[in-house]
């Protein structure tokens, strides 16, 4: 029923520093989110970018020297693709993700607790169908826990590297003067000057 | 010198560079990758079984589990989900950059301020966001951030996928010009 205490501490200490995170990073912040998904504030491809660049070149040297294991996510093609689109859909009319959803109810956002609330439910749903829902989640084929490494025959080390240089390249090409939410919520605070109204 | 965090927002590159290294701390301390989701389906698990207990015999999902060394449990992952709470409840209150509204500024100008439309709107979207990351075993974190950085195809799908979505879904909610709040 429960990890070893220790093992909760660790998780908890681990949660507290990736709250802290994702409130400072603004991720927690409705406009950030829908702001990102209509193409006007790539903070949360900021964040994800570099913590994916990042991430990967230490983990792959802890699994290198034997520290660590992957845990790679099985492709089950169909659960992957129905997955990603409920995902999307839902999250662009929630304005959260699961972890800045949590993140944004420390914030104190009532609706974010109700999201939250939302997905303990949809959650319960995936357990009680998950028989029912098995042909759809393997139906389309699977392909097991596949790197893109083990897919090429390449060497790990070649993709960090890749991933490394088209970080620095994005940081070295990208604007790099991008008017920030604040400003223009200062700028304009007035209703109604938005096109596209016709829903 | 200030403390950072009574700061209201860090550089994202910074956050960016904390999430990576905690991923870090996570393989290297836990032997586990950062993620969020599977915790919800886990309290889910433990609601289903309490409530019907024979549901552990009938529902396959519990076998399943047990046999892939997962059982159903309050562990790491869960004690994660409380911190991400705690960890930005704490930020919040030392940078002040609390929210207690219900309807964000960009909803009610799109939708109006009924606090009751964008209360059952987030708790069916929150609902159908989490069934779809348990469909794809993963979320923002365990699939977007954790997957991609060990370079899982299924991760590189589903992200793609979701963003796909999530921007098709977002420019027709908002338009491209969006709203004057972004």
């Amino acid at each position: 029923m429960f990890d070893s205490p220790e093992r909760l501490m660790l998780g908890l200490v681990t949660g507290v520093v990736f709250g802290v995170l994702l409130q400072k990073g603004r991720v927690a912040k409705f406009p950030v989110i829908i702001g990102q998904f209509i193409l006007k504030d790539w903070t949360v491809a900021k964040v994800m970018g570099t913590a994916v660049v990042v991430g990967s070149v230490g983990v792959y040297a802890l699994v290198a020297s034997g520290h660590a294991n992957l845990h790679v996510k099985p492709f089950l093609l169909g659960g992957v693709l129905l997955g990603g689109l409920c995902f999307g859909v839902g999250m662009a009319v929630y304005g959260y993700c699961p972890g800045t959803g949590v993140a944004a109810c420390g914030e104190g956002k009532p609706d974010a607790m109700v999201g939250v609330l939302g997905m303990l439910v949809g959650a319960w749903v995936f357990v009680v169908a998950f028989p029912a829902l098995q042909p759809v989640i393997k139906g389309l084929g699977d392909m097991g826990k596949l790197t893109l490494p083990e897919a090429t025959s390449t060497s790990p080390w070649l993709w960090v590297a890749a991933l490394v240089g088209v970080g620095l390249a994005a940081l070295a090409l990208l604007p790099s003067r991008r008017k920030s939410v604040a400003d223009e919520q200062h700028r304009s605070d007035k209703p109604g000057v938005r096109a596209g109204s016709s829903v | 010198m200030t403390n950072p965090l009574t700061r209201k927002s860090w550089s994202p590159y910074v956050v960016g560079i904390g999430i990576g290294g905690l991923s870090w701390f996570a393989f290297a301390t836990a032997d586990h990758p950062l993620g969020v989701s599977t915790a919800f389906e886990q309290t889910a698990a433990l609601a289903e079984k309490a409530a019907m207990p024979q549901a552990e015999q009938t529902n396959e999902y519990f076998a399943k589990k047990a046999q892939e060394g997962k059982p159903t449990k309050i562990g790491w992952e869960w004690m994660v989900v409380l911190g991400v709470f705690i960890g930005a409840l704490l930020s919040s209150l030392f940078s002040g950059d609390r929210s207690t509204e219900a309807v964000p500024a960009m909803w009610r100008e799109r939708f109006g301020g009924s606090v009751i439309l964008r209360l059952t709107a987030a708790f069916l979207a929150g609902l159908l966001m989490m069934f779809g990351a348990r469909l794809a075993s993963g979320c923002t974190s365990g699939h977007a951030i954790s997957g991609n950085l060990q370079l899982a195809v299924s991760s590189l799908v589903f992200t793609a996928v979701f963003f796909a979505a999530a921007i098709i879904t977002s420019l027709a909610l908002y338009g491209r010009r969006g709203s004057s709040h972004v």
